[in-house]
C-alpha cells in the first residue's frame, strides 16, 4: 500500500521491542505520539517482549521460536505492524519466516508471512505508508544520523529519517563512513567485546569528528552501543531515538546522560 | 595449513592493540573500499552482470561432474594431464610425485591459496623440493614466514617499513644502505632478486582463478605478470585448483574475469589475464614441456551437498575482506587459516571443522556490508547463522551460553513475566546508576564495559507508561 492509495486511519500494531520498554520507554511513548498524529489507531498487545533475534542471530531456534509464537497472532487485527528499530523490524519482515520454514506447526509459518507483509521500520512507515511531510517535533540544531545495517540494508530506510528532521527543522549531518557497522550486534557486543569495542570506537571517532549537538539513530541497540564509547571517550554529544526528537518529546535526559538538554 | 582459528580470541585481543596493523587495515580499506565503489559506479550494468555470473556458477555447481570431466578430457586432448585429489594428503602427495617425476628441485610459485591450505611450501621443502614465491606479497611473508593475512594481497598486514627491514634482512649480498623508503624501490628489489630464479626452476606451480570446460584451458589474473613468468619459464607448469573454480565456456569467464576484478582492486581488468591450455606445441615459441592440472576437493563435494553450498559461488575476489568492518579491525591473521573475513568465516568451519573454528561463524555482527559487495551476492550472514545453528545442534556453543538462551527464552515467551523480572532489573539499574547515568563496570557483561560504559535505564517501562497513558483502557 502506498501513500496513494492508503486507509486514512489505518490500524497498527506497535512492536515496542525489549529494549526500548526496558531501556528507553520514552522512545516508544514517542512512536506512538508520531503514529497517532499521523492518522492511525495504534494498538499495543501485551502479548510481545522481544522479536527473538537474540536467539535466532546465535542459532538457538527452539528458544527464538519460543519468544515469537506469543506474539504470531496479536497483530492479526492490524493493517500495519510499525517497529522503532530497523533490526526488530528487519526480523519481523525477513527472518521470521525462515525461522518457522521447518515448524512442526504450519500455522506458524503463515502467521509468520503475514506479519512480514506488513510489518515497517517507523520512519519508513511515516513517509512511505501514511506520507508524513512533516513532523510534531522541533528542533533547530545539527543532527548526526547513525544507519543501523539492518535498516539500511533490510528495511531500505535511508533517506526517510533524514527527511522527517529536516522537517523538524534540523540541520543534518553524514557520518563518514556512515554505511559502517557501528559494532553492536546484539550479543556479538558482549561475546567479541574487543571487536566491538574496536568498532564503536572508529564509530564514536566519526560521530565525534562531525560534532554535532545530537546524534541520533532508529535502534536502541546502536544507540546504547554508540552512547556507552562516547561516554567512555568524555564526549558530550547527546544521543536520543530518532522518534524523541521527531516527536518533539525531549523531556527526558538524553541517552546515558544525567543532564536535561 | 595447520588450523589455528581455536585461538582466535587469544589472537583478536592482540590484534586491535595492534596500532602497526591498525595502519596497514587503513591503507587497505582507504584504497580498495572507493576502488570499487567507483569502478561499479563506472559500469552501470553491474547488478546485471552479477546476476548473470550467479546465474553461470549456480548452473555449473549443479553439473559440476559434467562440466569437470569435460574439462579432463580437453586437457587430455591438449597433451595435458589431470590428476583428481580428494584430501589435502593425496594432493601434497601427488604434486610431490609429479615433481619427482620430472627430477624438479626448485619451483617457483604463482600466488595460490588452494596450496596454502595444503602447506604445500612445508611440505615440498621437507622433501627436498626448493619452493619460491613470486608474487610480491607472497615473496615477502616467504621471507618472514608468515602465512597470508589477505587472499589477495597476503602481505597487507604490513607497512613499507616492514617491507624494507624484511629485504635488509633477506637480501644482506646488497648495499646495506641503498635507498628502500619508496614502494618502487622495493618493488624492483624483489624483481631483481626474482628475476634470475625463474628461468632457473624446474618447474612453476600456480593456481587457477577459472578452469574452462570447453577448452581445457586454466585462467590466472595477476598484476605483477610474475605468472606468466613462472609457467611458462620452467619445463613442467603443474596447475593446483580447487574444484569449484570450474567454468563450462570462456564466454562465462569473460563475465566472471569483468566482475572479479572491479570487486576486488577496482580495476576493470587485472594487468596480466593468462591462459594456460597445455604444454608447448610443435611450433610454438615458448611454454612448458610438461602440464598438470592438480584438482582438489578437500571437503567441496562435502559443501555442495549441504547447507553451505551457496558459497562455492566465491570467485576469491576479497570484497568482503575489503568492507568488513571485523577483518578491518583484527587483520587476517587472527582468523587463524589460510581465508579470513567473512568469506573465511563459513570455509574454515566448512573445510576445517566446525569445532576447530567455534567462534569464527560467531564473530560477525551481521552487518550484511559483505553480502551486499560480493558479487556472486552470496548470502554470508545466513550462511554464517546456518553454522550457530548447527553448532547449537552438535552442543559445540558453549554450554553457559545455551543455557542462558534457553532461561532467557523461557521468560521471553512469557510476556508479562518477562516484564516484571526486566522492570525489577531496570528499577535497580536505575537506582545504583550515577549521577552521569553510566556504569563504567558491570558483572557478567566484562566484554561490554571494557571498552564502553553502560547506559543506566532512563527508569520506568514503556508498557507502564503506556497504561498510565490509557488509564487502564488498553488492549
Amino acid at each position: 500500500m502506498t501513500a496513494f492509495n492508503r486507509k486514512k486511519s489505518p490500524k497498527v500494531g506497535l512492536f515496542v521491542t525489549c529494549l526500548i520498554d526496558a531501556m528507553r520507554p520514552s522512545a516508544g511513548m514517542a512512536a506512538l505520539k508520531l503514529l497517532e498524529d499521523a492518522g492511525c489507531q495504534v494498538i499495543v498487545p501485551e502479548n510481545q517482549s522481544c522479536c527473538g533475534q537474540p536467539a535466532w542471530n546465535s542459532g538457538d531456534l527452539a528458544s527464538a521460536q519460543a519468544v515469537a509464537i506469543p506474539f504470531l497472532s496479536s497483530f492479526d487485527d492490524c493493517d500495519y505492524v510499525v517497529v522503532p528499530s530497523g533490526s526488530c523490524s528487519g526480523m519481523l519482515a525477513h527472518h521470521l519466516v525462515d525461522l518457522f520454514e521447518n515448524s512442526s506447526d504450519p500455522l506458524y509459518r503463515q502467521q509468520a508471512l503475514k506479519i512480514a507483509a506488513k510489518t515497517y521500520e517507523l520512519t519508513s512507515f511515516l513517509v512511505d505508508v501514511m506520507g508524513v511531510e512533516k513532523v510534531a517535533g522541533k528542533y533547530q540544531g545539527c543532527v548526526a544520523y547513525h544507519d543501523s545495517c539492518s535498516s539500511l540494508r533490510e528495511m531500505n530506510v535511508k533517506d526517510q529519517p533524514r527527511a522527517l528532521l529536516k522537517s523538524a527543522g534540523a540541520d543534518v549531518v553524514d557520518l563518514e563512513n556512515a554505511d559502517t557497522c557501528c559494532g553492536f550486534g546484539g550479543t556479538f557486543a558482549v561475546k567479541y567485546g574487543d571487536i566491538s569495542g574496536a568498532m564503536v570506537d572508529d564509530k564514536a571517532a566519526d560521530v565525534s569528528a562531525q560534532s554535532p549537538d545530537l546524534l541520533v539513530a532508529g535502534d536502541m541497540g546502536c544507540l546504547m552501543n554508540i552512547a556507552g564509547r562516547l561516554s567512555r571517550r568524555g564526549s558530550s554529544i547527546a544521543v536520543r531515538h530518532v522518534a524523541e526528537v521527531l516527536a518533539g518529546e525531549m523531556t527526558a535526559p538524553p541517552i546515558g546522560s544525567g543532564d536535561d538538554q | 595449513m595447520e588450523v589455528s582459528s581455536q585461538n582466535f580470541k587469544e589472537n583478536v585481543h592482540h590484534a586491535v592493540d595492534d596500532e602497526n596493523l591498525k595502519g596497514a587495515m587503513e591503507k587497505l580499506t582507504g584504497a580498495l573500499r572507493p576502488n570499487r565503489a567507483k569502478a561499479v559506479a563506472g559500469l552501470p550494468e553491474f547488478d546485471e552482470l552479477r546476476d548473470h555470473g550467479i546465474a553461470i556458477k549456480m548452473h555449473t555447481l549443479d553439473h559440476i561432474d559434467t562440466y569437470l570431466e569435460q574439462f579432463e578430457q580437453n586437457v587430455i586432448a591438449n597433451g595435458g594431464h589431470v590428476h583428481w585429489c580428494a584430501d589435502e594428503d593425496s594432493a601434497r602427495q601427488t604434486i610431490l610425485d609429479l615433481c619427482r617425476q620430472h627430477d624438479v628441485k626448485t619451483v617457483t610459485k604463482g600466488k595460490s591459496m588452494v596450496t596454502e591450505e595444503l602447506g604445500l611450501n612445508d611440505f615440498l621443502d621437507q622433501h627436498g623440493i626448493l619452493p619460491l614465491e613470486t608474487d610480491l606479497g607472497e615473496y615477502i611473508i616467504q621471507l618472514r614466514g608468515e602465512s597470508p593475512s589477505h587472499i589477495i594481497a597476503p602481505a597487507t598486514h604490513l607497512q613499507r617499513h616492514d617491507i624494507a627491514q624484511t629485504f635488509r634482512d633477506a637480501h644482506q649480498h646488497l648495499d646495506p644502505d641503498r635507498p628502500m623508503d619508496t614502494a618502487e624501490a622495493l618493488t624492483e628489489e624483489a624483481r631483481q632478486e626474482l628475476r634470475e630464479k625463474y628461468g632457473a626452476a624446474d618447474a612453476g606451480i600456480t593456481g587457477a582463478n577459472f578452469m574452462i570446460a570447453e577448452t581445457g584451458s586454466t585462467i590466472i589474473v595477476t598484476n605483477e605478470g610474475n605468472g606468466d613468468l613462472t609457467q611458462t619459464l620452467a619445463k613442467t607448469h603443474i596447475v593446483v585448483a580447487s574444484m569449484e573454480k570450474i567454468l563450462p565456456t570462456m564466454d562465462d569467464a569473460g563475465v566472471m574475469l569483468r566482475l572479479l576484478a572491479r570487486s576486488a582492486t577496482g580495476q576493470d581488468m587485472s594487468v596480466y589475464t593468462t591462459l594456460s591450455s597445455g604444454p608447448r606445441r610443435p611450433g610454438d615459441l615458448d611454454g612448458p614441456d610438461a602440464f598438470h592440472v592438480v584438482i582438489v576437493d578437500n571437503g567441496r563435494s562435502k559443501m555442495l551437498a549441504g547447507s553451505e553450498r551457496e558459497m562455492l559461488r566465491c570467485i576469491r575476489c576479497s570484497a568482503c575482506l575489503n568492507h568488513c568492518p571485523v577483518y578491518s579491525s583484527i587483520g587476517g591473521h587472527a582468523y587463524g587459516w589460510v581465508y579470513s573475513g567473512p568469506m573465511g568465516k563459513v570455509l574454515t568451519p566448512s573445510l576445517a571443522g566446525l569445532d576447530k573454528a567455534r567462534d569464527l561463524p560467531n564473530a560477525s555482527s551481521f552487518c550484511g556490508k559483505c553480502q551486499e559487495v560480493c558479487p556472486m551476492r552470496i548470502p554470508l550472514p545466513k550462511l554464517m547463522r546456518n553454522l550457530r545453528v548447527k553448532q547449537v545442534d552438535q552442543k559445540i556453543t558453549p554450554l553457559k551460553q545455551r543455557l542462558l538462551l534457553s532461561l532467557w527464552a523461557s521468560l521471553a515467551s512469557r510476556p508479562q513475566l518477562y516484564r516484571l523480572v526486566t522492570g525489577m532489573m531496570t528499577k535497580t539499574l536505575s537506582r545504583f546508576a550515577s549521577q552521569r547515568r553510566v556504569f563504567r563496570w558491570m558483572p557478567f557483561i566484562g566484554e561490554w564495559v571494557k571498552s564502553r560504559d553502560l547506559v543506566a535505564p532512563e527508569g520506568g517501562s514503556f508498557f507502564d507508561r503506556y497504561k498510565a497513558s490509557k488509564g487502564g483502557d488498553h488492549d
